[in-house]
């Protein structure tokens, strides 16, 4: 049980590169923190860096109100669970799990409590004797999650844990790993691509992007106040649609505005397709050019008249021009159709034209 | 691509079984010339089966020597053998892995220059620097004793590359959760990355034992007395007999002696040794 504390923590390489630029994070007690953002953004550094496998070059990390900078891994009481579950191919899953504590000089009967106990609660019981080459990817994953649940650590890194599972397995131990740590009430730093594993295990979600923090929050105020375009873009699927603010339709819809306004966002599911007049809020006519059911609800892409462009395409955004709907159900415009979607004004996200600054009205 | 030719596969299986003959024979008549009398052997009428002193020439091989020549037993040559092939062979297998381990899993600088300088080494095997290395082994005073047949050859670069390839294939997270395990260097060492490399080691012994088995130069330069004599030079010297008859039966039954370990080694290893060489999950 600890508080985890990073002070304006740096990383440069010896080439030069930057790879985290200054962050501070505070993970309270029992909380479950995830660290989201894309591919090079240096998540998986700082979750090393936390862990102790990679030094810094810069800040404090403070774990349980020790400042852990100098500290072996081993003496951190972390456990981490890796991406690729580095079990120890060689050993029984029963020894997987109590390599560690032997390593610490615990004595045998209580090595074996720890371990049956562990076994218990992620129903590995029957394998123990088994190796981790004949598990499937299921089962190592939860071997690799006794082998950290074992050593009672103050604090569980996740290192992208679920990535090498398939997708309904993914959901599934998405869950159990939330059951788990509630009920150990570990603090935990997990971290993550998937926007959607990132919203659902978070009590503490930072988005991070080129090295640096976009937004730390309760991952429901991220979603309904993102902070940044990218953040905007980066959380919910599909992503929101951003449009730049000229001199169109969309401009001279929105009065009252603050000048310094150059990018308007709006959530797929934001939108109603309606003939109705909207008050301060956002009428935009489009042309139907895709649409994807899904059965639940179905998605319209759809293409707006008088849009040049002008806004940059960064990874996971849409192109200039197109606007994704979302409706529930499965009754659909035909393609081709021209439609009439609607935002009210509290739907609406103004950005800076730099994306870098979230605009309240 | 499975098709019935009946006549189809009697070709191959032909050429196979002439070439299996060829390699066979001069073993085969190695063993049947053990058998005879050094008298049938040598009026050039030696038949193809076997004969009836085969028991007698091998315990005279083995154990008691000759009267007639100054021919040591072939048993002490087949020790020295064994403890000089075991040696190179545990040798070089302990000095590469662990200087693989230093060079795939430690930074340390000038790292890549010792990888370099060893395998530099490749080009300078013991036929090349004989001269400098026999100056040395017998400033040491290491002539004629087993330290002297073993160290010289004990440096593997081979072996180095070899378990270096394989250490690159240790996944880094496997290093990184030892490490939060608690697992220094040396536990490391002997709790993962020894275990892991079992087949691959057992593959190197087999080479490595054949390769120390058949040494012949460097034995031959530095051992001057019949109590240090290996095998391999055994059979030579009871082939170049002065002022007699070679004992050609002698000789064939130490030939076939310096087959067996090798052949045993092989045959007992042989699982572990494929399995070394086409082991990819780690």
């Amino acid at each position: 049980m600890a508080n985890v504390t990073l002070r304006d923590v740096r990383k440069t390489y010896p080439s030069g590169f930057e790879a985290i630029k200054g962050i501070g994070i505070e993970v309270g007690d029992g909380q479950f923190c995830v660290l989201v953002g894309p591919s090079g953004c240096g998540k998986s550094t700082l979750l090393r860096m936390v862990a102790g496998l990679e030094t810094l070059t810069g800040g404090e990390i403070d774990i349980g109100g020790r400042i852990v900078n100098q500290v072996e891994p081993a003496e951190r009481d972390i456990a981490m669970v890796f991406q690729n579950y580095a079990l120890y191919p060689h050993m029984s899953v029963y020894n997987n799990m109590a390599y560690g504590l032997r390593n610490r000089g615990m004595a045998k009967p209580e090595i074996d409590t720890r371990v049956q106990e562990a076994a218990r609660i992620l129903e590995i019981g029957p394998m123990l004797e088994r190796k981790p080459g004949q598990l499937s990817g299921g089962q190592r994953q939860r071997v690799a999650m006794g082998r950290a649940i074992v050593r009672q650590p103050k604090v569980f890194l996740f290192d992208e844990p679920l990535s090498n599972l398939d997708a309904k397995l993914r959901i599934a131990m998405r869950v159990e790993i939330r059951k788990l740590q509630r009920r150990l009430g570990t603090t935990s730093i997990y971290v993550t691509h998937d926007q959607l594993e990132a919203m659902t295990l978070a009590d503490i979600l930072v988005v991070m992007n080129g090295g640096q923090v976009e937004q730390i929050g309760n991952p429901l105020h991220i979603y309904q106040k993102p902070a940044t375009t990218f953040v905007a873009s980066f959380i919910g699927a599909p992503p929101m649609n951003l449009m730049p603010l000229g001199s169109d339709e969309i401009t001279s819809q929105l009065e009252a505005v603050s000048g310094e306004a150059g990018i308007l966002g709006i959530r797929p599911e934001d939108f109603l397709i309606s003939n109705e007049a909207v008050p301060g809020g956002i009428a935009l006519e489009l042309t139907v050019e895709a649409i994807e059911r899904v059965g639940a609800e179905t998605f319209i892409y759809g293409a707006r008249r008088h849009d040049k462009g002008g806004l940059a395409v960064r990874p996971g955004e849409l192109p200039p021009g197109e606007v994704i709907v979302r409706i529930p159900g499965a009754v659909a415009p035909a393609i081709g159709e021209r439609i009439r979607a609607i935002a009210p004004r509290e739907k609406l996200h103004l950005f800076s034209a730099d994306g870098r600054r979230r605009i309240e009205f | 691509m499975v098709e019935h030719r009946r006549f189809g596969n009697l070709l191959p299986h032909l050429i196979l079984l002439a070439g299996v003959a060829i390699v066979a024979f001069p073993v085969y008549l190695a063993v049947i010339a053990s058998t005879h009398d050094n008298t049938v052997i040598a009026n050039g009428q030696m038949p193809l089966y076997p004969g009836t002193h085969g028991l007698e020439t091998y315990w005279n091989t083995i154990v008691s020597g000759t009267g007639r020549t100054t021919r040591a037993p072939v048993g002490g040559m087949m020790l020295n053998s064994l403890i000089m092939a075991l040696g190179i062979a545990f040798g070089k297998i302990a000095i590469s892995i662990i200087s693989a381990y230093a060079i795939v899993f430690f930074s340390f600088p000038f790292r890549m220059a010792a990888f370099w300088t060893i395998f530099i080494t490749l080009m300078l095997p013991v036929e090349v620097r004989i001269f400098p290395t026999y100056k040395i082994t017998s400033d040491l005073s290491m002539l004629d004793s087993y330290a002297g047949l073993i160290l010289p050859l004990i440096a593997s670069a081979t072996a180095t590359l070899l378990f270096r390839q394989f250490f690159m294939t240790v996944p880094k997270e496997l290093v990184e959760a030892s490490k939060i395990d608690g697992a220094g260097p040396i536990r490391f060492f002997f709790d993962t990355l020894l275990p892991l490399s079992v087949t691959n080691i057992a593959a190197l012994f087999v080479i490595l034992f054949i390769y120390g088995w058949n040494q012949y130069l460097w034995p031959l330069l530095i051992t001057t007395r019949d109590d240090m004599q290996t095998i391999v030079i055994g059979i030579k010297k009871i082939i170049d007999v002065h002022d007699a008859l070679t004992e050609w039966q002698v000789a064939m039954a130490t030939a076939v002696l310096a087959m067996l370990p090798p052949v045993a080694v092989v045959v007992l290893m042989q699982r572990l040794f494929v399995k070394g060489l086409i082991e990819t999950e780690k």
